[in-house]
């Protein structure tokens, strides 16, 4: 029996290798969406170029422009002329431009005794990015009432991502969505296409048992994933520089856990789908839709209307997604994990009866 | 070898819901012989087919395939029978020789033997040429050929092929008969489906389904004297035009 299970898992190896563009897809796929969410799609406020309109140049104003050049997120494009404001935000010139008023000092000071004093400055931002546009907003006029915050400020701190990178918090994400790609699509695809093509048959009439066939399949796209979770690890750690501070023993075991409820749910689809596209089907239903909308990838779950947050805890994506932010960027022990850690273990317990107890019953 | 049937079968039924799919057949079929199952299609063969393999489970009837019972030693009969589908069933992104390792790996063959079959089965095939090319890339006719050889490959006391020549021209049709003829000389059974009526005529005896039910069966020279007419494709074509079921 053990040489049958070798020549198995020896031939899908073969087939994966041999169809080197999808290897490829598989391999680089982690790759890019690190890089491109560490550093392409990131919600930081960067390089907003500023322009100014100063009617009735003062001491104060003269400060509050000095203020915006020697900040690193933005940078001063000089000064404009009222008229030409539209144009140079049109033409690309600047993102945004600050708008000082003519009595400037009469009306911070009238700020400052927090008697007035809305129009001493105005902010025209190009807003056709609209995420950029009310951060950078923000931020800007932060910038420009420092030392004139006589109203209410709250102190924030910004705890565990002071940066406010987003990379950090894209990391665990991305490797909750992928594991659940390779693992649960492509298995489940390729089981499904050898009922299609007809092979699936022929290897039942042989002695060899079901479990078997389809436990030899799941291994090499195991392997497969523990290479993206070192290559996503590697990157995360030198490239994106999270600084991983939990422990690294946990958060790979905690992947391999979820890997295995992955492949048992790439299992499951199979049992329902007979051919291929289906099974695509299922999969972009079942698992990519409700992982990017509900697992708090890409929306945290505490925003969510209440029944969605309900919903929100079958997904399992959900709980391993929690529980490698606890112990990448919180940097928690295991034990802070262990709510997580035995949800997952139940629903892959779970999935794995199911399936397997559907797959029996398929053969008759 | 012995005189016992190699496939004997008695009242053999397959429901799904009310739909009788095989409706009490019983059949036997002798060491070395090359066995017609004949239909239409949907008169219940590939169903049977699929029972004397151990792919499905029979409703009611009893049936052996080389001495195992079909109910509760599907196991055993799996590891002394080959099969070939209608459907092209080895792979096609594996190379010839990797698709020989890989059937001799699941039946459990040595490394030693794997290898002298192998060079047996290219040789005949005149196919040594071919070991490492993607089976992708041959002609179906030889893909047909090699997927007979492989399900021999194990050397099984029986052979099922389902429909192996659809699809493919006559001269190749002529060279796989050849390969047949040769395994039966070798004294394996070979239990056959088949739409082309002038393969009935190589078969040893026949079987004729229609509606689930066996209709007919005999050598094909008593059959047809049987009907009064001179070809089988005759007596297939009388049998057929009282079905009930069709496609």
């Amino acid at each position: 029996m053990r040489k049958s299970f070798g020549s198995f898992v020896r031939k899908e190896t073969l087939h994966i290798l041999r169809d080197g563009r999808t290897m490829m897809i598989v391999l680089l796929m982690p790759v890019v969406q690190m890089i491109l969410f560490g550093f392409a799609i990131s919600n930081e406020v960067n390089n907003i170029d500023v322009g100014v309109v100063v009617p009735h140049p003062t001491e104060s104003v003269r400060q509050a422009i000095e203020r915006i050049s020697s900040n690193p997120y933005f940078t001063f494009k000089g000064y404009l002329s009222a008229d030409r404001i539209d144009q140079a935000l049109r033409q690309g010139e600047v993102d945004a431009v600050v708008v000082f008023a003519d009595d400037y000092d009469r009306q911070m000071d009238a700020f400052s005794r927090g008697e007035g004093g809305e129009k001493a400055i105005q902010i025209v931002i190009d807003a056709s990015d609209t995420n950029t546009a009310s951060a950078g907003a923000v931020y800007l006029k932060s910038v420009l009432l420092e030392g004139h915050a006589g109203v209410v400020s709250p102190e924030t701190h910004l705890l565990y991502n002071p940066q406010m990178k987003s990379a950090y918090s894209f990391v665990p994400g991305i490797m909750g969505m992928i594991f659940m790609l390779i693992c649960a699509i492509m298995t489940s695809v390729s089981i499904v296409r050898e009922k299609e093509t007809g092979t699936m048959e022929v290897l039942l009439v042989s002695p060899v048992r079901p479990l078997w066939i389809v436990s030899a399949k799941m291994i090499p796209y195991f392997t497969l994933s523990c290479l993206n979770l070192l290559s996503i690890l590697l990157l995360a750690r030198f490239v994106l520089e999270v600084p991983m501070s939990g422990n690294l023993i946990s958060i790979v075991g905690v992947s391999m856990l979820y890997l295995i409820l992955a492949l048992a749910f790439g299992l499951f689809i199979s049992t329902v789908a007979q051919r291929q596209a289906t099974a695509l089907l299922i999969s972009a239903m079942l698992l990519l839709f409700p992982i990017i909308m509900l697992s708090g990838m890409a929306f945290p779950v505490e925003n969510m209307p209440g029944i969605l947050q309900v919903v929100s805890c079958v997904v399992p994506t959900r709980w391993y997604i929690d529980a490698v932010r606890k112990l990448m960027i919180e940097g928690l022990p295991f034990v802070a994990v262990l709510k997580e850690f035995f949800i997952l273990v139940g629903m892959t317990l779970m999935l794995l009866t199911v399936a397997l107890r559907k797959f029996n019953d398929k053969l008759e | 070898m012995s005189n016992d049937p190699i496939i004997s079968v008695r009242e053999l039924s397959k429901c799904f819901g009310d739909f009788i799919a095989v409706d009490r057949i019983s059949f036997d079929v002798a060491r070395g012989e090359i066995f017609g199952f004949l239909g239409a299609n949907g008169a219940g063969k590939t169903t049977a087919m699929r029972m004397l393999c151990g792919l499905s489970y029979p409703s009611s009837g009893s049936g052996t395939v080389a001495g195992f019972d079909v109910m509760r030693e599907g196991e055993r009969i799996k590891r002394r029978i080959g099969y070939m589908s209608q459907r092209f069933s080895l792979y096609d992104d594996l190379t010839v020789m990797e698709n020989i390792r890989l059937y001799a790996g699941i039946y459990g063959l040595t490394r030693r033997q794997m290898l002298r079959r192998a060079v047996t089965v290219l040789d005949r095939l005149q196919f040594r040429s071919e070991a490492d090319t993607l089976v992708g890339g041959l002609p179906l006719g030889w893909k047909q050929k090699l997927a007979f050889s492989v399900a021999m490959l194990h050397q099984p006391e029986v052979v099922f092929l389902d429909e192996p020549t659809g699809g493919v021209d006559p001269v190749t049709r002529r060279q796989f008969w050849e390969l047949i003829y040769e395994a039966v000389a070798d004294g394996t059974t070979v239990f056959i489906t088949t739409h082309y009526m002038d393969e009935a005529e190589y078969c040893s005896r026949v079987s004729i389904m229609v509606d689930g039910q066996i209709r007919a069966l005999g050598v094909p020279a008593d059959l047809k004297r049987q009907f009064a007419v001179q070809t089988m494709d005759e007596v297939f074509r009388t049998l057929a035009r009282g079905a009930k079921r069709s496609e």
